[in-house]
């Protein structure tokens, strides 16, 4: 991992075309710009865990009849 | 070709229908392969995705339309090319399903449905790029606020 210090309105470049602006620091919070074309994906990483940890219970299936559920009232 | 399942027992499935989730499920890396299962119910909007790589791995996916007809899928670009997806009819949209023991707090995950290219069995779940959607949306309440609103 590499680490390196930047101060509000500096940035780092990444691959020529992702551009990583910090534009905010206000106690412990961040706000970050990023620039990056259309085709690279960027989410919080929480987000990616919570959705592992959601597969991970639906795989935790047991052999239920789903379809009666539904016809409940 | 056989494969012996933990929900379905020992199954037939048709090599032509195998899915390729090339980069696996959140979670589930490893498992590269799936087939898309009916329920016994022809009208039922559930599916199950059976993995053929690990026999013991099924998810419980759902229509998600079925369930919530404003649903809105945006798809990035990067998606769109790396399923070869050409129109939005070889498109299928499925939702992977929590059934928790209390069977009424059945869930589905709108923020990263499962998508797949119906014409060249591509498959990848997606991280829809919103913050309307969660990952727990409890069908029967969907289904009730459907039911209200006709």
């Amino acid at each position: 991992m590499l680490v390196l210090s930047r101060k509000k309105g500096q940035s780092v470049i990444i691959n020529d075309n992702i551009e990583i602006t910090i534009l905010e620091v206000q106690g412990d919070q961040v706000r970050l710009g990023i620039a990056a074309p259309k085709d690279v994906s960027i989410h919080r990483k929480e987000v990616f865990l919570e959705i592992k940890e959601e597969n991970k219970k639906a795989a935790n299936i047991a052999n239920v009849s789903l379809n009666d559920i539904l016809r409940k009232p | 070709m056989k494969l012996n399942t933990k929900h379905f027992g020992e199954i037939d499935i048709d090599e032509e229908g195998i899915l390729e989730f090339e980069e696996g499920i959140p979670g589930f890396e490893s498992a590269k392969k799936y087939v898309l299962l009916g329920t016994e119910d022809e009208e039922s909007p559930f599916r199950w995705l059976q993995s053929v790589d690990k026999p013991e791995l099924a998810f419980a996916v759902i229509d998600p339309f079925a369930i919530k007809d404003d649903y809105n899928v945006e798809i990035s670009d990067e998606i769109i090319n790396k399923l070869g997806i050409e129109k939005a009819e070889e498109m299928l949209v499925y939702s992977i399903v929590v059934v928790p023991e209390d069977m009424t707090k059945m869930s589905m995950n709108l923020k990263a449905p499962v998508i797949i290219n119906a014409c060249n069995k591509k498959g990848a779940q997606v991280v829809l790029d919103t913050d309307v959607y969660g990952v727990r949306h409890y069908i029967l309440d969907e289904l009730n606020r459907k039911r209200n609103n006709i």
